[in-house]
């Protein structure tokens, strides 16, 4: 069996969470009734015309700076024509040969954990079309219009992942940069994120690239390293079978974990291309440019770099701590009134993310201040609640809002570290406990503990086990 | 300063006369329209209960609005809530939009007396008014003979005294060319003067909308109310409105004009040649400096405008697709069908010619050769022109090769239709303001128009020289009202 290079290159569309549509007043939204944020410019009504939203513009910059990308200073849209029901200018308004950022990079780890950057071709900005929706068990579609005129960023990736793993880390990145900008909530499931694979296999060590498969309906992250994975393994088979590759558009069937073909390249449409007429050219400003980049917020690695310098965390603490940018500040807020920065990320990975994923919330959203966090650490820390019982608090935190402070009271949750009011229980665990005792002096160290877990239960957990292991030992030996 | 003779002027003391405009004015007016219209069908229908209701409203209305209550009729093209605007096509015979043009509020402010429906060529596409799918509408001054296109309509109910003034929309010479066949003044402006919001898009890049109006006095008065920026038009230009009305009156001693000999060449009837050049003795009489001047890549503009205009036409009428609105096909086998039926039963011959003509010339592979080299062609005409206007203040030429020429005489043969705009198309091209100002009668007693044509945003200067013009020549029509 002949060795193959697998060559693989994303196109990935990012909604951008503005306020209004890129091209009318409309409220960009998710979710809404069928047909109710819309009006004459978006439903692409006789004698409307197109005005562009100067956020979508500003976010499609941020995310062009934060790819390191250059950015293209005059501003020019055009029009991509194609018939479908989901469009109803039966044009698309787009960028054809001036993207508004091009020549950027995307850095990810390999498998080996080496860094590997893989080179942004372009980005551009379009509006996004309806949504059909079929399976109503007639003989029609119903066309949903509300998403019309979303605006979207089309990041083209250069042909130069490698694997599917690749290709996965890849979008992850770059989900992590848009969502660190804030211009992108990247649902995939919601469809703010979308993505279409290009496939092709050559040769191992060959220079010229093979045909090109690119494959559609990648729903989820999953999806995409899913369907590379089936791809190259087709792709693989024809050509040991010294078959040739057919350029073509294959869908991704995820039930059957199938792609199957969708059109040839024959097939595929001139979408005659011109400038759009309604929209006029313009220059950007250097000093948007400038102010926007200024304002840019602390990227990943960045954040990452200096969490490593500031706080002395472990890599693997690092990756968790900054995979979401609510995570990071709401780390750095709470270590900002209690720098214990270890026992905060243990915290953090450990309980927040815990209950954070069990909410279906993110860490903002759950109730808990890192005032109140800070709080709860530092009584755990400090030896005033037990660890356990800290993690009550956190819950009932979560789950009452009520404060941490008021909650250990009302719950008498204070750890008995007085050793006068130990005395009584310890003495009643030696006597009831003979066995232990004995194999605890003949050398058994795990006798001990279990001695401590005994005097924990009698006191109902508000013990504090160091203190009650030292009493014990003391007892006994 | 206004002209006693202003037909809005005139307009305006009749209502003076009768102020209760929603119940007798109105009745008169409606009935005047209906008979005059049975020979010349310059609407396209009349609907005289929203003519009615907003007569009531205009009543209410103080009396200080500059158009209180003048009639002036808008092509079938322009957007009024509620209204059929349908392009005179099959296509959109039952379409109202949600929604009013900038111009129609811009006139409803003004207190105007908005009537909708003036005919014109399906969807702007022919220079006769013949291609309406309500049929032809006929030349006031010889009912034989086309009033011009595609606002024929527009030229042919301000001649005929229906509406005091029109609004037409010029892509080619759509104002200007009716207007000369007709014998009234028609203004296209410069290109981003008058908000395209509302307006029927053909070719986004060339379309503006003007006036049509009896003399220039009134021309002026129009373009007061309709020009400013609009931000839902991002081709609109934020750029202040001058009093066109105070370029009246005055004197053109010194005003050099440019007449560019590439429009005095082969094709033009020896009828409009004199005309045009007897005017050109009137403006020398009456001081303007006259200049021979060279617009070197005119002879190039009728095919750059058929690359472009059909370019964009074919992508604009792409929407018509029979899914949201307008004409469906009835029973349709399935998406595509859907699609290519409601298409080809709803567009006329001429509509489909032109997005052929464009999707080919947009085609990948043909885009390079067509669209690309007729843009940089469209850059040297505006070059021509601007490089003119370094030498000259306006530029005067014919307006149409030919007078008003027989209908169904030109119908069998596109390219001889689309010569007729030969000499006004360059101006949309370059975006420039022109107008067209009467300047007598050929032998086959048909007006003959001077087109005058200024640098961008130099509207105050048609309105000088056509106005100086106009008084000297007396050519300006004695009203009848």
């Amino acid at each position: 069996m002949a060795e193959y290079d697998t060559v693989i290159g994303l196109e990935t569309h990012v909604q951008l969470s503005t306020e209004t549509k890129v091209f009318c007043g409309c409220r960009n939204v998710f979710g809404e009734k069928p047909n109710s944020c819309v009006c004459p410019v978006c439903l692409g009504h006789p004698g409307t015309l197109p005005v562009l939203n100067k956020k979508a513009f500003e976010h499609a910059i941020k995310v062009a700076l934060a790819l390191d990308c250059s950015v293209q200073r005059v501003i020019k849209f055009d029009r991509k024509n194609y018939y479908y029901p989901d469009l109803p200018k039966n044009y698309q308004i787009s960028q054809y040969d001036m993207p508004i950022a091009y020549n950027g990079i995307v850095s990810i780890r390999d498998g080996e954990g080496n860094t590997k950057n893989i080179g942004v071709t372009r980005a551009h900005l379009e509006e996004d079309a309806g949504k059909l929706i079929h399976d109503t068990g007639g003989s029609f579609s119903y066309v949903d219009l509300n998403r019309t005129g979303t605006p979207l960023l089309e990041i083209v990736s250069e042909p130069e992942m490698n694997s599917p793993d690749e290709a996965y880390m890849y979008l992850v990145e770059l989900k992590r940069i848009v969502k660190y900008l804030g211009v992108s909530d990247c649902n995939m499931e919601e469809g703010s994120l979308r993505c279409d694979a290009n496939i092709s296999l050559k040769p191992g060590g060959a220079e010229e690239l093979g045909s090109k498969v690119e494959i559609k309906n990648l729903n989820s992250f999953k999806a995409v390293r899913e369907a590379i994975v089936y791809e190259v393994l087709r792709q693989k088979e024809i050509l040991d079978d010294a078959g040739r590759i057919a350029q073509e558009t294959r869908l991704w069937d995820e039930k059957k974990g199938i792609t199957v073909s969708m059109r040839s390249k024959e097939e595929a449409q001139d979408y005659r291309y011109f400038p759009e007429p309604d929209l006029v050219p313009f220059e950007v400003e250097e000093s948007l440019i400038n102010s926007i980049k200024k304002d840019l917020p602390e990227l990943a690695s960045a954040k990452s770099e200096r969490f490593r310098r500031e706080y002395g965390l472990p890599e693997k603490d690092l990756e968790i701590l900054i995979s979401e940018r609510e995570t990071a500040d709401f780390f750095e807020d709470t270590v900002k009134i209690y720098p214990a920065f270890q026992h905060v990320s243990n915290w953090i990975k450990g309980e927040m993310l815990m209950h954070v994923k069990e909410k279906g919330k993110d860490i903002n959203s759950l109730g808990v201040s890192p005032e109140e966090f800070a709080e709860i650490i530092e009584m755990s820390v400090s030896g005033r609640i037990s660890a356990l019982s800290a993690k009550e608090v956190l819950k009932k935190t979560i789950e009452t809002g009520e404060k941490p402070s008021s909650i250990v009271e009302k719950g008498s949750m204070e750890q008995l570290s007085d050793t006068g009011m130990l005395e009584d229980i310890v003495t009643r665990v030696v006597s009831e406990n003979k066995k232990s005792v004995n194999d605890y002096r003949s050398g058994k160290e795990a006798a001990l503990s279990f001695l401590v877990g005994q005097v924990m239960r009698s006191s109902k957990g508000k013990a504090n086990p160091k203190v009650a292991g030292e009493m014990l030992r003391k007892r006994i030996l | 300063m206004r002209d006693e003779l202003s037909c809005i002027d005139v307009c305006r003391k009749w209502l003076e006369e009768k102020p209760e405009i929603s119940s007798r004015f109105v009745r008169d007016l409606l009935a005047h329209i209906k008979r005059i219209d049975q020979d010349i069908k310059a609407f396209a229908f009349i609907d005289e209960r929203r003519v009615t209701e907003r007569a009531a409203k205009i009543e209410k209305l103080p009396r200080d609005k500059e158009l209180r209550g003048v009639p002036v009729g808008i092509k079938n093209n322009i957007c009024i809530k509620g209204s059929l605007t349908t392009c005179c096509s099959r296509m959109l015979e039952t379409f109202r939009p949600v929604y009013d043009a900038h111009v129609i509020e811009k006139l409803y402010s003004e207190g105007a007396l908005v009537i909708e429906g003036l005919n014109m060529d399906e969807f702007a596409f022919g220079s006769s008014c013949e291609t309406s799918c309500y049929g032809p509408t006929r030349n006031p001054i010889d009912t034989s003979r086309i009033p011009g296109g595609s606002s024929g309509g527009a030229a042919a109910a301000v001649r005929a005294g229906e509406v005091a003034a029109s609004i037409g929309s010029d892509t080619g010479g759509s104002i200007r060319q009716p207007a000369s066949m007709c014998g009234v003044v028609g203004l296209k402006p410069t290109y981003g003067r008058v908000s395209r919001y509302g307006l029927i898009a053909f070719a986004s890049s060339l379309d503006q909308i003007g006036p049509i109006t009896r003399n220039v006095a009134d021309s002026a008065l129009m373009l007061e109310v309709l020009s400013g920026y609009d931000k839902r038009d991002s081709t609109s230009v934020k750029i202040d409105v001058p009093k066109y009305t105070e370029s009246l009156g005055k004197d053109i001693k010194g005003v050099r004009i440019g007449v560019p000999r590439e429009y005095f060449l082969e094709g033009i009837s020896s009828g409009v040649r004199r005309r045009v050049e007897e005017a050109i003795d009137v403006l020398r009489e009456l001081g303007a400096e006259i200049k021979d001047v060279s617009l070197p890549h005119t002879k190039y503009a009728v095919s750059c405008y058929y690359i472009i205009a059909p370019a964009e036409a074919s992508s604009n009428l792409a929407r018509y697709d029979g899914a949201q609105y307008g004409y469906r096909a009835k029973n349709p086998a399935d998406m595509t069908d859907m699609y290519i039926s409601s298409r080809n039963e709803a567009f006329g011959e001429e509509v489909k010619r032109r997005i052929l003509l464009g999707t080919y010339s947009l085609s990948s592979g043909y885009y390079g050769e067509y669209y690309l080299k007729a843009q940089k062609v469209r850059t040297r005409i505006s070059e021509d022109f601007h490089s003119a206007f370094k030498q000259c203040d306006c530029l005067v030429t014919p307006t149409s090769p030919t007078t008003a020429f027989g209908i169904g005489e030109k119908t069998m043969s596109p390219i001889e239709m689309y010569l007729s705009d030969i000499f006004t198309i360059p101006a949309n091209l370059a975006g420039i303001p022109a107008m067209s100002v009467p300047c007598g009668i050929a032998e086959n007693d048909m007006p003959v128009g001077l087109q005058i044509m200024a640098g961008p945003f130099r509207e105050e200067v048609l309105m000088k020289v056509a106005h100086a013009f106009e008084r000297s020549s007396g050519h300006e029509e004695k009203l009848r009202v």
